[in-house]
C-alpha cells in the first residue's frame, strides 16, 4: 500500500480547473519530486493534499480517505505542509515557532524536547537564533525554521513547495542536502520545484506537471537524462 | 482647580480607567484571535453585574436562563453539524460541551437559589454563570461566517449588541442595580482619604492582565492563541484549530469581562443596556493600542478613565463627548503612521 495515493484529481480556483485528472503515489521513505512551470498547478496540488484547498477525486493516506479530514486533522495523520511563503509566526520566536510545530503531539512531552534538540542539531543556526524573532531572520533561516517546524510535528509526510525559492546557491545546496537527508529518518517527501535540476537529482521519482495535467513520470535518474525535459527544465546541459 | 480636587479626580479615572483596562484587553484578545470586533462584550460586563447584585438579594438572576437558552441554540446548531457531516462519534462531546459545561453553572445556582452566600462565594459563582455567555455567541453566531470580511463580522457582532439588549430587558427587567461595596475601609494616603475599594479595583486589572501576560508566555495555549493572531494559516499547518483557539479567546475575555463587571457594580448603577457605554469608551483604548498592542490598549484605556473622571468635574453634560473626542486625534495619528501598520500585516 501506497503511503499517498492520488487518483483522478481535480482542483478548481473558482471557475478555473488548476489541477486535472492527477494521479501519483508515493510509497513510504520515497522523496518524489514534481517539477513544472510557473503556474502549472503544482501548489494547488499541495494544499489541496493539506486540505487548504476542495479538491475531487480519490486521496489516500496509508488507505485512509483524506478528503473528509480537515487541514488540522491531516497535520495529525502525519502530512506536514511547508509552503511557499514559509507562513511562520513572524512576531514570536525561533523557540515558539519550533514549540508550536509540534503542537499536534503537545502531550508527548519528552518525545518533543527530544525532537527539538533533533531540529536544533540539524539546524545550529536556529539554536543561536532561538531568541530571536521569526521576521527578523533572512530568507535561509525562515526556511530552516519552515522546515524545523515541520519537522517537529513528526511528519510521515513532508509536503514542500519551493523550498529553493528566492534562497542563494549556497543555501540551496544546504536545504535540498537536508531534504535528501530526510530519507535516512524515514520521513517520505512530496517535493514541488522550479529548480528542476536540483529537485531530479534529490528525488526517486519525478512527475512533470505543466499547465495542470501530468505530461511525464519515471524514476529521477532517467527523467533527468530525458532530452525533452533538459531542453525544457534542465537549461539544456 | 486645586491639587486635592485634581488627585481626587485622578484616583477616580484611574479607578474606572482600570475597569476599562480589562474590557480593552478583551476586545484585543477577541479581534486578534478571531478578526471580529465583538461589540456585545460590554453586554457581558453588565450582565455580570446584574447577576451578582440578583444574587445578593437572594433572587435567581435572568443569565441562567439566557444561558440555557444559548447552550440549546449552540447545541443543536452543532449536533446538525455533526450528523451533516455524517460524524456521529462526535455527538457525545457536542452534548459534553455545548450543553453540560455551560449549564453546570446554571444547575449550580439553582440548587443554591435563596441561600445566603459570602461576597467571594456570589461573585465566583457570577463570573462562572456568564462565563459561557461569549464562546456560546461565538458558536451560534460567528463560526457560521467565521471566514467573511472584518466589516461583515463587525456589522453581525453590532446586530449582536442589540439583540442581546433586547435579550437583557427580557432576562433583568429594566431595574438598574448597584452592588454593595467590596469594602468599606479606606487608607489615607498624602492627606487623602482613598477607599480600600480603588485599591482593589486597580489591584485586580493588575494581577490579571499579568496573569493573562504570563498566560501567553508561558503556556502552550496561549502561546497557539498568539500563533492564530499572528498567522492564521500558518497556526492552520501545525495543527491548532482556529475554531478551538476562537473558544479559547472568548472564555478568557470573558473572565476579564466578568471582573470588570464585578469590579464596576458597586461603583456605578447598572442596566440591562448599560454595557454599551462601557464597551465603548474600553473600545476607544483599544483603538489606541491599534486592536493589537496589548500594552498600549491598557494605557489608552486608563487615559480614557482619566479623561472621563475630568470632563465630569469640568462639564459633565459634555462627558461622554469629551471622551469620545479623544478618537479623533487617535485615528487621525493612526492614518498617518497607515503605512507602518500595512508594513505590520504583511509579516
Amino acid at each position: 500500500m501506497s503511503l499517498l495515493a492520488i487518483r483522478s484529481l481535480d482542483v478548481c480556483y473558482g471557475k478555473v480547473e488548476a489541477v486535472r485528472q492527477v494521479s501519483l503515489s508515493i510509497e513510504a521513505g520515497q522523496i518524489v519530486t514534481v517539477i513544472g512551470p510557473n503556474g502549472a498547478g503544482k501548489t494547488t496540488l499541495l494544499a489541496a493534499t493539506i486540505g487548504l484547498l476542495p479538491s475531487v477525486g480519490e486521496m489516500l493516506f496509508e488507505g485512509h480517505d483524506l478528503r473528509r479530514l480537515q487541514v488540522e486533522a491531516r497535520v495529525e495523520a502525519g502530512i506536514v505542509l511547508v509552503p511557499e511563503n514559509r507562513e511562520l509566526f513572524g512576531d514570536m520566536s525561533v523557540a515558539d515557532n519550533l514549540v508550536l510545530g509540534a503542537y499536534s503531539h503537545r502531550h508527548d512531552r519528552a518525545g518533543n524536547r527530544r525532537n527539538l534538540d533533533d531540529v536544533y542539531h540539524r539546524f545550529p543556526r536556529l539554536l543561536e537564533r532561538r531568541q530571536q524573532k521569526a521576521n527578523t531572520l533572512s530568507g535561509g533561516e525562515r526556511q530552516m525554521l519552515a522546515l524545523g517546524r515541520a519537522l517537529m510535528a513528526k511528519p510521515r509526510l513532508l509536503l514542500l513547495d519551493e523550498p529553493s525559492l528566492g534562497l542563494a546557491p549556497l543555501i540551496v545546496r544546504e536545504i535540498f542536502k537536508i531534504i535528501a537527508s530526510l530519507r535516512e529518518t524515514g520521513v517520505s517527501v512530496l517535493l514541488v520545484e522550479q529548480n528542476a535540476r536540483a529537485a531530479l537529482e534529490t528525488a526517486d521519482v519525478g512527475y512533470v506537471l505543466e499547465t495542470g495535467e501530468i505530461v511525464n513520470s519515471g524514476p529521477a535518474d532517467t527523467l533527468i537524462h530525458d532530452p525533452k525535459l533538459i531542453a525544457t527544465y534542465l537549461g539544456g546541459h | 482647580m486645586s491639587s486635592d480636587i485634581a488627585a481626587i479626580l485622578a484616583i477616580d479615572g484611574i479607578a474606572s480607567g482600570a475597569i476599562y483596562v480589562l474590557i480593552a484587553i478583551g476586545f484585543v484578545l477577541i479581534f486578534a484571535v478571531t478578526r471580529v470586533i465583538f461589540v456585545p462584550f460590554g453586554d457581558i460586563s453588565a450582565f455580570t453585574a446584574l447577576t451578582l447584585a440578583a444574587l445578593e438579594t437572594q433572587r435567581l438572576p435572568g443569565t441562567m436562563g439566557l444561558v440555557a437558552m444559548l447552550a440549546a441554540m449552540a447545541t443543536l446548531m452543532q449536533l446538525t453539524a455533526d450528523i451533516r457531516a455524517s460524524d456521529l462519534k462526535a455527538i457525545p462531546s457536542t452534548l459534553f460541551f455545548y450543553l453540560v459545561v455551560p449549564l453546570v453553572p446554571v444547575a449550580l445556582m439553582w440548587f443554591a437559589a435563596g441561600s445566603v452566600m459570602s461576597m467571594p462565594v456570589r461573585m465566583g459563582l457570577s463570573l462562572l454563570l456568564v462565563l459561557p455567555i461569549a464562546p456560546l455567541l461565538d458558536r451560534i453566531v460567528f463560526r457560521p461566517i467565521a471566514d467573511a470580511s472584518v466589516l461583515l463580522l463587525l456589522t453581525v457582532s453590532m446586530a449582536l449588541h442589540f439583540a442581546l439588549v433586547g435579550l437583557g430587558l427580557m432576562f433583568f427587567g429594566p431595574e438598574g442595580v448597584r452592588t454593595q461595596p467590596l469594602t468599606d475601609a479606606s487608607w489615607e494616603i498624602a492627606g487623602m482619604q482613598v477607599s480600600l475599594q480603588t485599591f482593589l479595583i486597580v489591584g485586580s486589572a493588575v494581577v490579571f492582565s499579568t496573569l493573562l501576560y504570563a498566560f501567553f508566555e508561558l503556556t502552550l495555549t496561549g502561546k497557539a492563541l498568539r500563533a492564530t493572531a499572528v498567522n492564521r494559516t500558518g497556526a492552520r499547518l501545525v495543527g491548532i484549530r482556529p475554531a478551538y483557539t476562537g473558544t479559547m479567546a472568548y472564555v478568557l475575555a470573558s473572565i476579564l469581562a466578568g471582573i470588570s463587571g464585578i469590579l464596576i457594580s458597586p461603583v456605578t448603577t447598572i442596566f440591562y443596556d448599560s454595557g454599551f457605554l462601557f464597551g465603548l469608551r474600553a473600545f476607544v483604548g483599544a483603538i489606541i493600542g491599534a486592536m493589537v498592542n496589548y500594552p498600549v490598549t491598557a494605557l489608552g484605556a486608563l487615559l480614557v478613565g482619566v479623561l472621563e473622571s475630568f470632563a465630569s468635574f469640568w462639564s459633565s453634560a459634555f462627558k461622554e463627548v469629551i471622551v469620545f473626542s479623544l478618537l479623533l486625534p487617535v485615528l487621525l495619528w493612526r492614518s498617518l503612521s497607515v503605512g507602518e501598520v500595512e508594513d505590520e500585516a504583511e509579516e
